[in-house]
């Protein structure tokens, strides 16, 4: 469902990403990892549009999208969460999952303001929505606590939560099990697993956690310094010399 | 750090003495035809001494003065209390806000005259801080320059009354569509600017709009402004003594009353009122809309915001043109109370009142805000003796504001939002 061919990011004088392939199937968790500064962000950001890469396609079932505004991506089903955590803070947790349902409400102001049937109709829906999708990460008893005051696990699992009510078809997860405890990471595995078989989401996954990305990963890429290294199931990583030198071993 | 401190304490006396001296330890008298300079009375130059040695010791000592006005809200007899749930919460404010509206309502009948004429004034800045409050606080761009909408408000309407006769009815709507449109005009160039950058470009607009009134003479009279703007009418009833247009009636003669000019005074306090309580309710239900959300989403993290799909374009643009439209409906009803209209009503300062009144009151709180307007605008009509001081008391408050509690008068309060457990 996305392709990526020969993506580049030119930043002044340093290409960061250089040449990155991906190819990620429906139903398919697919990694991204490689060592620090190595462009694995800025892939994410190319590919989300936040960046307009300097060369390079970007292909979402079947069409390009490559150098799009970032919202539109999004409202083509392609959603990220970021390395450090960006959420409204001063919001509710709920209000913050009601801002990502924007699409599925009614956003006229007239409805709005007359509080028309379709309106609270679909007001009732995104707030059930919001309700389950809460529930799901264990965040449903702090619904009306500000999203600032959550603790550091429970603002991850809700920024998921936040990718997933907009009803996404690719997520791009950006480290999600940094800063977690190992409970928390077994939580965060499974619940990545579970998007995938009950929610039918394609995941694209950045993470340093070697055991969650061999665990979970159809399939892993890897880069370093920018250039594609390598890219197999997890069997064939583990075993692949060049990644084990530049990057496992090092570990 | 003594050292440095007192270092630091001398330079701001310095500064003291070389602001204040040159302006305060001078006179110019006229002889003749020629100026000439002579010092100023001995008491002036030793005030002058006298502040700088407080800013001195104000300085050299600064830790254990802020460290003592730290232990000052410990004073507060309520500070030690638990705080109160939510719910509650919400439902003391909207019958806090029940209240004000109902107590404004028999207001206008049992005061004088000029209370009333206060009290309008005091609504209209309500409306003004309304309306900022949708730009500032809750969709976080700084507007220096806000009050451009309303000089569009209060213009468009005396040039339609002077050009077209136009009614004051017709010209609520008008003026306030008029506002947004230039509220959507000026949103246009920020799009992309944030902070710092979109207060200085709106401060220029701001300024751009006065100027264009003030040296547009032909069309807007200049400075000197535009006057014979006519009062709203009650179903083509008039207030004055003598009905002026044709075909209407007069209020006095209708109602077998003696004339009192109290009614009008009192007939455009109500108008007021009603705007208020409008404008007050229309954003108050934006806010739980996703319109309003948006807003807030976007001052909150804009990268996140359109991560998730929001334009930025439609968000600003949106916040930007509902604020201008309430600041153009402020200005329709300040003509019309006003009955003339110059440039000078819509100088910088009127931007920086009401936005110190959102600051005041609490960025996003729509109790806050009104509290704060009428902080704001009646003290310094109490103050009257004090009015030469009125700019340094009040920069004072701010000042001291900021120190005890920068969230403002009474902070926003999300809403309670309840959710039902789903299967
Ligand atoms: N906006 C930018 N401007 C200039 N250089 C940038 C920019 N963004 C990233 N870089 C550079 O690109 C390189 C790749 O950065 P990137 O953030 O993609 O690494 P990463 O693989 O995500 O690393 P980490 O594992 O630490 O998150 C780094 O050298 C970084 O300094
Ligand atoms: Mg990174």
């Amino acid at each position: 469902m996305l392709e990526v061919q020969n993506l580049s990011m030119r930043f002044g004088g340093l290409l960061a990403v250089d040449g990155v392939s991906l190819d990620i199937q429906e139903r398919e968790i697919v990694s991204i990892i490689g060592p620090n500064g190595a462009g694995k962000t800025t892939v994410f950001n190319c590919m989300s549009g936040f960046y307009k890469p300097s060369g390079g396609k970007i292909i979402f079932e079947g069409k390009e999208v490559q150098g799009k505004p970032d919202y539109k991506i999004s409202r083509l089903g392609m959603v990220r969460t970021f390395q450090h955590v960006r959420l409204f803070t001063q919001m509710s947790v709920v209000e913050n999952l009601l801002v990502a349902q924007h699409r599925h409400l009614n956003t006229n102001m007239l409805a709005g303001l007359f509080g028309t049937p379709d309106y609270k109709r679909r007001e009732q829906k995104a707030l059930d929505r919001a309700a389950y999708w809460l529930e799901r990460v264990g965040l449903l008893d702090l619904a009306n606590r500000d999203a600032g005051n959550l603790a550091y696990g429970q603002q991850r699992r809700l920024e998921i939560a936040r990718c997933m009510v907009t009803e996404p078809k690719l997520l791009m997860l950006d480290e999600p099990a940094a800063g977690l405890n190992p409970a928390e990471t077994k939580e965060l595995n499974q619940l990545i697993v579970s998007l995938k078989e009950d929610y039918n989401v394609s995941v694209v996954l950045i993470e340093h956690d070697m055991s969650l990305v061999m665990d979970i990963s159809d399939r892993i890429n890897v880069i370093n310094q920018g250039c594609p290294l390598a890219s197999g199931t997890p069997e064939e990583i583990r075993q692949n010399d060049d990644v084990i030198k530049a990057y496992l071993g090092e570990a | 750090m003594a050292a440095k401190n007192y270092r630091h304490a001398l330079f701001c006396a310095i500064v003291t003495l070389i602001i204040s001296f040159p302006i305060l330890g001078f006179n110019l008298e006229a002889k003749g035809i020629s100026v000439t300079l002579t010092g100023a009375e001995t008491s002036t130059v030793i005030a002058v001494v006298l502040a700088a040695v407080a800013v001195f010791v104000f300085q050299a000592y600064r830790d254990s003065f802020t460290g003592l006005l730290g232990k000052l809200p410990r004073l507060n007899p309520l500070a030690g209390r638990e705080p109160m749930e939510q719910a509650k919460k919400a439902k003391l404010e909207s019958w806090i806000l029940t209240g004000i509206v109902v107590l404004a309502l028999f207001w206008p009948f049992v005061v004088s005259r000029g209370s009333v004429d206060l009290a309008t004034l005091v609504l209209i800045y309500i409306m003004l801080a309304l309306g900022l409050n949708v730009v500032v606080g809750l969709a976080g761009l700084l507007d220096l320059g806000y009050v451009a909408f309303y000089a569009v408000g209060a213009y468009t309407f005396a040039l339609l009354s002077q050009y077209t006769g136009i009614s004051f009815w017709m010209a609520l709507p008008i003026g306030a569509l008029l506002a947004a449109l230039f509220g959507l005009m000026l949103g246009f160039p920020v799009l992309r600017l944030r902070g710092d950058y979109l207060a200085i470009v709106t401060l220029g607009f701001g300024e751009i709009i006065r100027i264009l009134l003030n040296n547009w003479t032909t069309l807007t009279g200049g400075p000197n402004g535009i006057g014979g703007i006519p009062e709203p009418t009650l179903f083509g009833m008039e207030f004055g003594r003598r009905v002026k247009e044709e075909g209407n009636t007069s209020f006095h003669e209708t109602f077998g009353i003696a004339y009192s000019g109290e009614h009008k005074v009192i007939f455009l306090y109500l108008i007021a009122l009603v705007l208020a309580v409008i404008t007050a309710l229309i954003i108050r239900r934006f806010m739980r809309m996703p319109v309003g959300r948006a807003w807030e989403a976007l001052r909150e993290d804009e990268i996140a915001a359109r991560s998730l799909g929001l334009s930025r374009t439609a968000v600003k643009l949106s916040a930007f043109t509902i604020g201008a439209f309430f600041a153009g409906f402020a200005g329709t009803v300040f003509a019309s109370k006003q009955g003339f209209i110059s440039p000078e009503s819509f100088v910088f300062l009127e931007s920086a009142i009401i936005l110190a009144i959102v600051v005041l009151g609490g960025m996003g709180s729509q109790l806050g805000v009104i509290l704060a307007a009428i902080a704001v605008t009646i003290l310094p009509e109490l103050a009257r003796e004090f009015s030469e001081y009125r700019m340094l008391i009040f920069g004072a408050a701010m000042v001291l504001m900021m120190i005890w509690r920068p969230q403002g008068l009474l902070p926003m309060r999300r809403i309670h939002i309840k959710l039902n457990r789903q299967e």
